[in-house]
């Protein structure tokens, strides 16, 4: 997988998550991705994005554009330092939420993207990799 | 460093008058071209007022720190000043001029009362300088809180503006929303449709999201808490506008819009409306 142009964003403000979702945006529509496909990981984004902000106490993402066996997508890494995932088969669970949200940020993001991984650390925080293919 | 203020003191006070002519004179020459916008009287009473304000502060001790109780009024002074010049739109460092153009006279002075006191001389340039540089960068510091204060209340507005709810029939409230459904926002369009519903005793509120780019959790759990508080008020809500592209990734993401009623178009939520409140719309011609 080649990684043909990236970009580091701060999640630490409410207006942040707004950033990210434009950026995403910004970066699918260079990519050429269809509408469906665009609001799709701009959504997953938009989740995971607020999660950071939210429960991982701020982070970043990594916006990367790439290339394998000549398909093209957009790969977004979200990263912080927080508390981290104790049960991560129950966060992934529709509807189950330790706020007030609906429960259904992980497990829908993870529907809306061809690839879904996450790697949390209890004390160290979380990372999720999500990528959409074109 | 007590008397530190003191040569600098006796300097201001000779002078008075002809520092004023000069500074005014330093202001509407070349590096202040703004200042054309200010009438000359306003400049000369400012300046006035100013110099009058810097001798009283430094009378009985050379205390320079401008943050402290002593320089209130020349704060005051200056505060007034960099807000009135905010909003004509001067830049910052336009506004700052004001304090840093009584340099060169000020300095003129110093150098021809002082010249063969050269500790005198070095003592009371310090203390001009330190007074003058910190009196400007407070000119610079409202400048920018009056500016950041203008943006705040111009958000604030926004926030009012673009949530309109509007009258559609007899009984039927419609609410196009447009932009970003954050926290502040929805709190704000949700107290303005229940509001309605209560003047206008509303059957029906529709809520139409064409204009929000992004529908996820948070957003859907905004529109549901409104759906649930409409309901409460006695008005049922419609919610139209979902664009294709939005409707695939909601039901991916697994949200869940319940029991409420979600139409493509306005049109079609208004079609809707009409009917459950028992009227229909009909063509009385042939139209185009
Ligand atoms: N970055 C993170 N750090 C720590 N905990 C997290 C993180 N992301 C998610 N979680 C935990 O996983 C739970 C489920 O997350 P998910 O996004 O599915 O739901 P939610 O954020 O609670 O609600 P919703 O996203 O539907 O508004 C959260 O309630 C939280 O306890
Ligand atoms: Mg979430």
């Amino acid at each position: 997988m080649v990684v043909s142009k990236d970009e580091i964003m701060e999640i630490r403000a409410s207006d942040h998550v707004v950033l990210v979702r434009q950026a995403v945006r910004k970066w699918s529509t260079e990519l050429g991705f269809g509408l469906v496909d665009q609001t799709k990981i701009i959504t997953a984004a938009s989740e995971l994005a607020r999660n950071t902000l939210d429960y991982g106490g701020g982070g970043t993402v990594r916006l990367e554009a790439v290339e394998s066996g000549g398909r093209r997508g957009l790969r977004l890494i979200f990263e912080d330092q927080g508390p981290g995932i104790v049960d991560l088969e129950k966060a992934l669970t529709d509807g189950y939420t330790t706020g007030k949200g609906m429960g259904m940020g992980l497990s829908g993001s993870k529907r809306l993207v061809n690839e879904f991984d996450i790697v949390s650390r209890v004390g160290e925080g979380t990372r999720v990799t999500i990528t959409r293919w074109k | 460093m007590s008397d530190n203020g003191k040569g600098l003191s006796e300097v201001l006070s000779k002078h008075e008058a002809d520092l004023q002519a000069d500074w005014i004179k330093e202001q509407t020459a070349g590096s202040a071209r703004r200042t054309g916008a200010i009438k000359e009287v306003e400049l000369r009473d400012q300046c006035k007022e100013f110099l009058g304000l810097v001798i009283e502060a430094l009378q009985g001790g050379g205390d320079l720190d401008v943050r402290g109780p002593r320089w209130n009024p020349v704060r005051d002074l200056l505060a007034n000043l960099s807000r009135s010049r905010g909003l004509q739109g001067f830049t910052p460092s336009e506004t700052a001029s004001f304090v840093f153009s009584l340099k060169k006279p000020l300095f003129a002075r110093i150098r021809r009362d002082l010249s063969k006191d050269g500790e005198a001389m070095a003592e009371a340039t310090l203390a001009a300088t330190v007074l003058l540089d910190g009196l400007g960068l407070y000119t610079t510091e409202v400048h920018q809180k009056a500016r950041e204060e203008i943006i705040a209340r111009q958000q604030q507005e926004m926030l009012e503006l673009s949530t309109p709810v509007v009258t559609l029939w007899e009984g039927i409230l419609a609410l196009p929303m447009i932009g970003t459904l954050d926290s502040a926002r929805t709190q704000v369009v949700m107290e303005s449709l229940l509001q309605k519903i209560v003047d206008t005793a509303s059957s029906i509120a529709i809520i139409d999201i064409t204009g929000v780019p992004t529908v996820d959790t948070l957003t859907a759990q905004h529109l549901l808490k409104t759906v649930t508080a409409a309901r409460l008020m006695g008005a049922e809500c419609i919610i139209s506008g979902i664009r294709p592209q939005i409707a695939q990734t909601i039901v991916h993401l697994g949200v869940d819009l319940g029991d409420v009623t979600t139409k493509a178009s306005l049109a079609d939520a208004l079609a809707v409306a009409l009917e459950r409140t028992g009227r229909a719309v009909r063509r009385v011609r042939a139209g185009s």
